[in-house]
């Protein structure tokens, strides 16, 4: 059994902490939250133990891994006290606010040769899989541009007080939202090299974006368009989609489908015929063993807890691949950063969130 | 149970193969009249039994058939509790306590006490579900409602987090607050039935995915099957079309052959679906029983 505790028990966490808690290779220790609310129903009713300090439980507790779902602001800090300690670690999305922080963090994790994953579950959802298979393998020709939109009901009035709505924590529609569809663009057609046109508003939020909008720069030439809105009724909840031209056609997925165009046929997809072919999330989908919201958020925990067995540090969502989001993030915050490191370098550098916790 | 329940994923825009599909559903049901048509084309047909999610509209047609109590005399709502983005949403923008105070009874005891600091102990948790319970059985009053069930959300959510107990003080405060039997909907039948068993809670009723291609039934379709053939609850099949993956009669004839299912719940939108998808379950079950 892989010996894994859980820090930050808000609604991510607890979602994970019922995945994890169901999990057949993993035993969950211990909780962490600073909410005695929640540690005091936790502990008496699912008979979790848990600790109020972070530090403490790391002390105490004879750990193998970490899944790290607080507030953004602390990843940094909360997944190096991990690491130091030889944890295998899972981070929530987003996996740092500072790049420099993201940098020595990929770098010690691949030093120390520890899993490390960070929560972007849509490269688990069987229909943006396959769309990213299918462009990888060529079936679109050459890509010329994609298009990623994000919109959902979070901020609906003037108001709100979490740490969703301060800047300086990682809030805003910026880190909720858009670092989702950035990944998935990623995982799709892969990280551009620039931004341009960048449109950042709140619509009722004071301090924080409820709306980005961008243009994506490919050195190839190839672009792109993001536009994400946290503030839209319209959305029962948060629904991405991604569209992606090439020479041969094009392709569009949701968590609900995967639409294809050809105009020319490709071996990566068999039983199509030129014009539409549409695969459903019915299809797509593998099972898992256990079910909570979308099996995407199961399969993500379920790769984790495998890549521990296996020893596979260079899988899907690495620390590496979560901060190319972060990189395009900070170019859109225009605070650009350069490329991580490659592997087994030494970090250079401490971000300023580093120093402050030190 | 009857042995045929109206869903309602199609009057609030759900749908799991498209999102466009669903919008158009959302559209199509923007007034309340345009669902109330369908649950009596639905009722026409002799489907008597609204299996619902405690939605913000649903109170409207709650009113309605309370004003037309003499047009559907015998007619049946099983709440499905709670819609859960309405609270998701609300934990994202306001945090999980500020979020929990919003939908217990302002004004209320135990909103003070969450406002006041005051730590969540033993007892509390069990008040805070019933509270939360009945604000969500408001809309029902004076309708009938023998059934009601936890949504699969909380269930899942409940199950996998191990609180147990939480399972026993829903099933406690529906049986006696509303004299009706609780139901749990799941997506993980075998490990839920488990618990319900170490519960004490005996023949329960499951609400879950069966289905022919085996979607979202955790734990494969063989494990299914064999525990539905085997353990004593009384299941309630859903998403027996998978969202349209599987042809209608060969749909309704795989689960109509599993043993012991004692109601079948689907939606549709239109009058001719909705007398196709009855008269198949009618016909299959019928031969089913004569097996």
């Amino acid at each position: 059994m892989i010996r894994t505790a859980m820090v930050g028990l808000g609604k991510m966490g607890l979602s994970h902490l019922a995945i994890l808690r169901a999990h057949p290779a993993l035993e969950v220790v211990a909780g962490c939250d600073s909410s005695a609310y929640l540690t005091d129903i936790l502990s008496k009713y699912s008979g979790l133990k848990c600790h109020a300090d972070f530090d403490r439980m790391l002390d105490e507790e004879k750990l193998d891994a970490l899944v790290v779902a607080t507030p953004s602001k602390l990843h940094a800090t909360m997944v190096e006290a991990a690491l130091k300690r030889g944890l295998h670690v899972f981070c929530e999305k987003p996996f740092v606010l500072d790049v420099a922080d993201g940098q020595r963090l990929v770098a010690m994790a691949e030093a120390k040769g520890l899993v490390n994953q960070v929560g972007y579950h849509f490269r688990f959802v069987g229909a943006f899989k396959e769309a990213a298979r299918l462009v990888k393998a060529g079936v679109l020709g050459a890509v010329h541009h994609v298009r990623i939109e994000a919109f959902g009901p979070v901020v609906l009035r003037p108001k709100g007080a979490t740490w969703r709505s301060a800047k300086s924590e990682g809030g805003g529609a910026l880190y909720d939202y858009a670092c989702h569809a950035i990944d998935l663009v990623n995982f799709v057609v892969g990280a551009p090299a620039a931004v341009d046109g960048v449109v950042r508003r709140g619509i009722f939020s004071r301090d924080v974006d409820d709306e980005v909008y961008c243009t994506l720069r490919y050195a190839d030439g190839a672009s792109g368009q993001l536009s994400v809105n946290w503030s839209d009724e319209s959305f029962r909840k948060m629904s991405t989609k991604i569209s992606v031209w090439g020479t041969h056609g094009r392709i569009t997925a949701d968590r609900q489908e995967c639409q294809i165009f050809l105009r020319e046929l490709h071996p990566a997809l068999p039983d199509a015929s030129k014009g539409w072919t549409v695969r459903y999330t019915t299809d797509l989908t593998e099972e898992v063993w256990y079910y909570l919201r979308g099996e995407e958020y199961s399969a993500q925990i379920d790769y984790f807890a495998e890549s521990i067995v296996k020893g596979r540090t260079q899988g899907e969502n690495t620390f590496r691949s979560a901060l190319e989001a972060d990189r395009i993030v900070s170019m859109i915050t225009g605070q650009s950063v350069g490329n991580p490191p490659p592997p087994g370098a030494q970090a250079v550098r401490k971000g300023v969130l580093a120093r402050m916790f030190k | 149970m009857d042995r045929v329940l109206f869903g309602d994923n199609q009057f609030f825009g759900v749908n799991h193969m498209s999102e466009d599909k669903a919008r158009a559903q959302a559209m199509h049901f923007q007034t309340t009249q345009a669902i109330i048509d369908v649950l009596d084309a639905a009722h026409q047909e002799g489907i008597r039994t609204f299996m619902c999610t405690t939605h913000d509209r649903m109170s409207e047609i709650c009113d309605y058939f309370r004003a037309n109590r003499d047009r559907y005399p015998d007619y049946k709502f099983y709440p499905c509790m709670p819609y859960a983005h309405k609270y998701a949403n609300a934990v994202t923008e306001h945090g999980m306590i500020e979020a929990l105070r919003m939908f217990l009874p302002q004004g209320g005891a135990m909103s003070a006490m969450l406002k006041g600091g005051v730590a969540l102990a033993g007892k509390d948790v069990e008040t805070i579900m019933q509270l939360l319970i009945d604000a969500e059985m408001k809309m029902f009053h004076d309708l009938d409602t023998p059934v009601v069930f936890m949504q699969n959300v909380i269930t899942d959510l409940l199950l996998g987090l191990r609180m147990n107990d939480t399972f026993r003080m829903f099933h406690d405060h529906i049986r006696k607050k509303y004299q009706a039997e609780p139901g749990f909907i799941t997506m993980n039948v075998p490990r839920l039935l488990d618990v319900l068993d170490s519960l004490g809670i005996e023949n329960p009723i499951v609400c879950a995915n069966i289905n022919k291609i085996g979607f979202r039934m955790c734990g494969g379709k063989e494990h299914y099957e064999q525990t539905i053939a085997t353990r004593r609850f009384r299941p309630v099949a859903m998403s027996v079309l998978a969202s349209g993956a599987i042809a209608p009669r060969e749909a309704i004839e795989y689960v109509c052959r599993q043993p012991l299912v004692e109601a079948i719940v689907f939606g549709a939108s239109s009058r001719g679906n909705i007398r196709q998808t009855k008269a198949l379950i009618d016909e299959l079950s019928i031969n089913q029983g004569a097996a």
